[in-house]
């Protein structure tokens, strides 16, 4: 498995040649643009990883290694208008809703031209104009609010779908029941992917759940469910399009579950030494983009040529996003104060009542008076 | 002028928003139908259709949750807690979420959270509390709890279009026991302001909901005595209007905050910490908070009276604080 574009091309020894991944309705053009957000994902986490080890990132680093094609074939799956609450490990997702590289990196190094202006960290950040929602630390808490999302959409009558991700340790809490229930109920356009990554932190899916996969969850909301493999980019891309297509018809929520597996440990401090080592083995001959530049290749989508250019493209714009989120300044201290409440409009709320006089002022004026 | 209960001013005011504003909708349990357990929003489904008045599963965060998605989308839910007890399981929405956007990535959340709160009836520990200071510490919200049907209207309408979330504490003890001619006509209360209920010289007694008609009660027995009460009614719990609290401490030099919480950690705590803090020199006796004392709201009518604070408990203090 390769984490940049560098070592691009060199495939596991044992893994065939030519890869049969879903079938799909994207054109060869499309099908580049997936391998270059796939590339993306990867090689800004590369230098992320760069950036962590020569100490630039404030607190922890979060990363989706060989689970990337869950979050760009999901996202990719998407309209402009639609919405997202991606999670941690869905910095694909974003980066398919045109996140710039350099956003990500100011944000992790807590900087002050980050979208949060130094307020927040990582991929904790959000820009409705771009269809996303900032999700929070606690797990869960993003699907009823992606749910009320699609709830408005669907009261306005505009036609977008909502759509967010959670883990298999995230599936255990009361708000993934909560909100995948509320949606179910009241019917609105809401897809949520649950990225089965195998951990939770150190605790593997069996301390989660008793069941073998998450998808049969969805029976118990009435809802459709799919399973898919989560590293197939394009399966990834064609299921939700589905629950896309009908949740933006009418048709309701869908519970997506890809199956794939979290390559690192939960974040970059952690060595993973509870993942059996042939767990990481039989993954990685998986791999995600290993497996579509195979398709890509054999199916003579491509050529390594081609290949190699996309990647050296992002390559070179990285190094500039990189600088440029290097130079950026830190915030001033005092800006830790503003921007905690949203400002009356300017007129204010509307005409004030002035008060009633104080009681016993009432009853020396008029004798009487409930105030 | 009209003459309506504290419900009916909150009713009136939730109805004549949405009724002008197509993006105020409600949504809580059994608020379409069967009108709300308090009948709060009775008549509103018939009236607004089933698309604004939304009755959803018993899912207090996933209420919370979907209110601060469907704001993001321009809309301005108002949430309905049966009780406002049930506001806790809510807790990780309102504290994490809906208070920390505009902060973190400069989100606004127009929510409004409201219900029931408050003791008197019976209720018990889970439909009686108070849960004001769970939120007090939380930056980002916005906090009304109102005494009046005035002020119950202005408010409300206030915290509908506030664009940020308030979470309105309505006094269940007040709803069909307030009855007041309100004006008619599109005004607001405004939040952040208190209100001088009475003034008075000899000493202050800051307080806010049902508690503020237990110290207009006290204040009316002392007068009797020769002692004149200063009332100071908070209206707004967050944020509070520090300035008449000083005015008023400033004024009489004693001051005595009632409320209607358990003592520790209390509303009447902060208060009573900013006037040490900011009016010490003006004191000729300790700030003191009454309260309930430290246990869940009991049960039984003796001992529900007993944990309350009531008019002969405050005229009591009051003459401690005088001798003091």
């Amino acid at each position: 498995m390769s984490t940049t574009g560098k070592s691009f091309g060199s495939l596991h020894p044992d893994t065939p040649k030519v890869e049969r991944l879903a079938e799909t309705s994207l054109s060869r053009e499309r099908q580049l643009d997936l391998y270059r957000l796939l590339r993306l994902t990867r090689m800004v986490e590369g230098r992320l990883g760069n950036l962590y080890r020569q100490n630039k990132v404030v607190g922890g680093l979060y990363t989706s290694l060989g689970q990337e094609a869950t979050a760009v074939g999901s996202a990719y799956a998407l309209e402009a208008g639609d919405f997202i609450g991606p999670l941690i490990r869905n910095l694909g997702s974003m980066l398919v809703r045109g996140v710039l590289p350099r956003e990500v990196m100011m944000q992790y190094m807590a900087r002050g031209l980050s979208p949060t202006g130094g307020k927040d960290g990582n991929t904790h950040f959000g820009d409705l104009a771009r269809g996303i929602v900032a999700p929070i630390s606690m797990l869960g808490a993003v699907i009823p609010v992606m749910a009320g999302v699609a709830l408005a959409a669907k009261m306005q009558g505009r036609p977008l779908v909502a759509l967010t991700y959670i883990g298999d340790g995230g599936t255990s809490t009361g708000d993934f029941h909560e909100g995948l229930n509320l949606a179910a109920v009241l019917d609105v356009p809401f897809v949520l992917i649950a990225e089965h990554n195998g951990y939770a932190y150190s605790t593997p899916t069996s301390r989660q759940m008793k069941i073998k996969h998450i998808v049969s969850r969805a029976a118990a909301y009435g809802i459709p469910g799919e399973m898919v493999d989560g590293n197939d980019v394009l399966a990834v891309y064609e299921v939700t399009k589905k629950a896309v297509e009908r949740a933006r018809a009418g048709g309701g929520p869908t519970l997506i579950e890809a199956k794939t597996f979290r390559m690192k440990g939960h974040a970059e401090h952690d060595d993973a030494g509870y993942v059996p080592p042939e767990l990481f083995e039989e993954w990685r001959k998986k791999d995600p983009i290993d497996r579509f530049e195979r398709h890509l290749l054999g199916l003579g989508l491509a050529t390594p040529e081609d290949l190699q250019k996309i990647v050296a493209e992002i390559d070179r714009g990285l190094d500039a996003e990189v600088d440029f989120a290097l130079a950026s300044p830190m915030p001033p201290p005092e800006r830790a104060l503003e921007g905690v409440y949203e400002p009356d409009p300017e007129g204010g709320l509307g005409t004030i009542l002035p008060d009633a006089p104080p009681v016993n002022e009432q009853n020396a004026q008029s004798g009487g008076g409930a105030r | 002028m009209s003459s309506q209960t504290y419900l009916e001013a909150i009713r009136q005011g939730m109805w004549d928003e949405m009724s002008q504003d197509e993006s105020v909708f409600l949504l809580g349990q059994d608020v379409g139908t069967y009108g709300g357990a308090f009948r709060v929003t009775a008549g509103f489904l018939d009236h607004f259709g089933p698309t604004r008045v939304i009755d959803t599963p018993i899912s207090e965060s996933g209420m919370v949750g979907a209110a601060i998605g469907a704001s993001m989308l321009g809309l301005k839910p108002i949430v309905e807690m049966q009780f406002i007890d049930f506001i806790s399981c809510a807790y990780n929405q309102i504290i994490n979420f809906a208070a920390t956007c505009r902060y973190r990535w400069g989100q606004s959340v127009p929510i409004v959270i409201r219900g029931p709160s408050g003791g008197n009836i019976h209720g018990s520990a889970f439909h009686s509390q108070n849960p004001e200071s769970y939120f007090q510490h939380t930056p980002g919200l916005k906090i009304v709890a109102p005494s009046s049907a005035v002020d119950a209207k202005g408010l409300i309408r206030a915290a509908i279009r506030d664009p940020n979330p308030v979470l309105f504490f309505e006094h269940k003890y007040l709803y069909r026991r307030i009855k007041e001619e309100v004006p008619e006509g599109d005004w607001i209360v405004p939040i952040g302001k208190a209100r001088l209920a009475r003034t008075g010289r000899d000493l202050s007694i800051v307080t806010y909901g049902a508690m503020l008609h237990v110290a207009l009660d006290a204040a009316a027995r002392l007068e009797s005595e020769g002692v004149e009460v200063e009332v100071l009614d908070l209206r707004t719990i967050k944020p509070l209007d520090q300035e008449a609290i000083l005015a008023t401490a400033r004024k009489t030099n004693r001051v005595l905050v009632l409320t209607e919480e358990q003592t520790t950690g209390s509303v009447a705590g902060e208060v009573a910490a900013r006037i040490g803090e900011l009016a010490f020199g003006s004191l000729d006796a300790p700030v003191t908070r009454v309260c309930c004392p430290d246990t869940p709201v009991p049960f039984s009518p003796t001992m529900e009276e007993f944990y309350l604070p009531n008019a002969e408990k405050l005229v009591a203090k009051v003459r401690d604080l005088l001798r003091y």
